[in-house]
């Protein structure tokens, strides 16, 4: 039987864990903020190690660290949020920065003027923080150390900047 | 039917190893040992080849005279390796491709259970009867 809510739902739990990650209990200030930055990426980063076994269908493709980017491009974006990036840039020295112009977890965001003030830093750091997790676990299981940060520039857009760390 | 299978971690430890009969189960362990060697040559081999689409399944790694060791790794490095009586002539290359593709299965669920900590020993009684339904019977 096809998911038809399957979306939704995923949004709907993700918008609650976020709120739960830095609700009361946690402490305000930035102690708070930061513990609660800690457990949603903790998060992701156990959810991309299980969908990092789990999505590659097969054969070993990633002769090279872009191909392993290009797969978190197409195959996990697209399992995770229906889409695939819109957009990847890199310097070729270890930094790539994955677009997405409708981010699916901004989209209801974007409706009206309301968040535009607080969208840059709220949203990019602490309410990516799950996804910025998801990719580096994801990288990490299929051998690649990095660090992943998130930013909003406009709703619904937003930008995932993938630094490799250099052993 | 394989008379030991293990599954070994990134780092080359033990995350998961079980053989049938249990008197024999140092000799499993060391043979599963010398293997890694064989399955890190051929890693590091297929890599430089540069071949389109290399194989999770790595095939025969060595025989011996009393039996068979074979290899499966995974996009993650983990590996699989089975030992197999060499008097069972019976198995064939796809029930031995088979079995990998099951273990593999297997080894996904523990990964996305989230009870389970990477690189923790396996303790999952469902990874457990997957792999007694794989070994042989003993009376």
């Amino acid at each position: 039987m096809p998911a038809m809510a399957d979306e939704t739902l995923f949004q709907l739990l993700h918008t609650q864990v976020v709120a739960a990650a830095y609700g009361a209990g946690r402490g305000s200030g930035d102690e708070g903020l930061r513990a609660g930055l800690t457990v949603l990426e903790g998060m992701g980063f156990r959810v991309g190690q299980g969908l990092a076994e789990r999505l590659p269908q097969g054969a070993l493709a990633f002769r090279e660290e872009l191909d392993t980017i290009k797969f978190l491009c197409r195959d996990l974006w697209g399992a995770v949020f229906g889409k695939q990036t819109d957009n990847l840039r890199t310097n070729h020295q270890g930094t790539y920065i994955l677009q997405d112009n409708n981010f699916p977890f901004l989209t209801q965001m974007a409706w009206g003027q309301q968040y535009l003030e607080e969208a840059p830093k709220v949203l990019g750091e602490q309410f990516l923080a799950f996804t910025c997790g998801l990719l580096r676990g994801t990288l990490s299981s299929l051998g690649i150390e990095s660090s992943v940060t998130a930013s909003v520039t406009s709703l619904p857009a937003c930008k995932f900047q993938v630094v490799i760390q250099k052993a | 039917m394989a008379v030991c299978i293990a599954v070994i971690a990134k780092e080359n430890y033990p995350l998961y190893i079980r053989s049938i009969p249990a008197e024999q189960e140092l000799k499993f362990h060391y043979t599963v040992h010398t293997s890694l060697d064989v399955v890190d040559e051929k890693v590091s081999a297929m890599g430089k080849a540069l071949v389109d689409q290399r194989e999770l399944y790595l095939g025969l790694l060595y025989p011996t005279e009393d039996y068979k060791v074979y290899g499966y790794v995974t996009n993650s490095k983990v590996k699989f390796v089975m030992v197999v009586d060499s008097s069972n002539t019976a198995l064939r290359d796809n029930e031995i491709r088979s079995m990998f593709r099951k273990l593999h299965n297997s080894y996904t669920d523990v990964m996305c259970n989230p009870f389970y900590n990477p690189g923790d020993r396996i303790h999952s009684r469902a990874f457990d009867n997957m792999v007694t339904s794989m070994m042989v019977q003993v009376c």
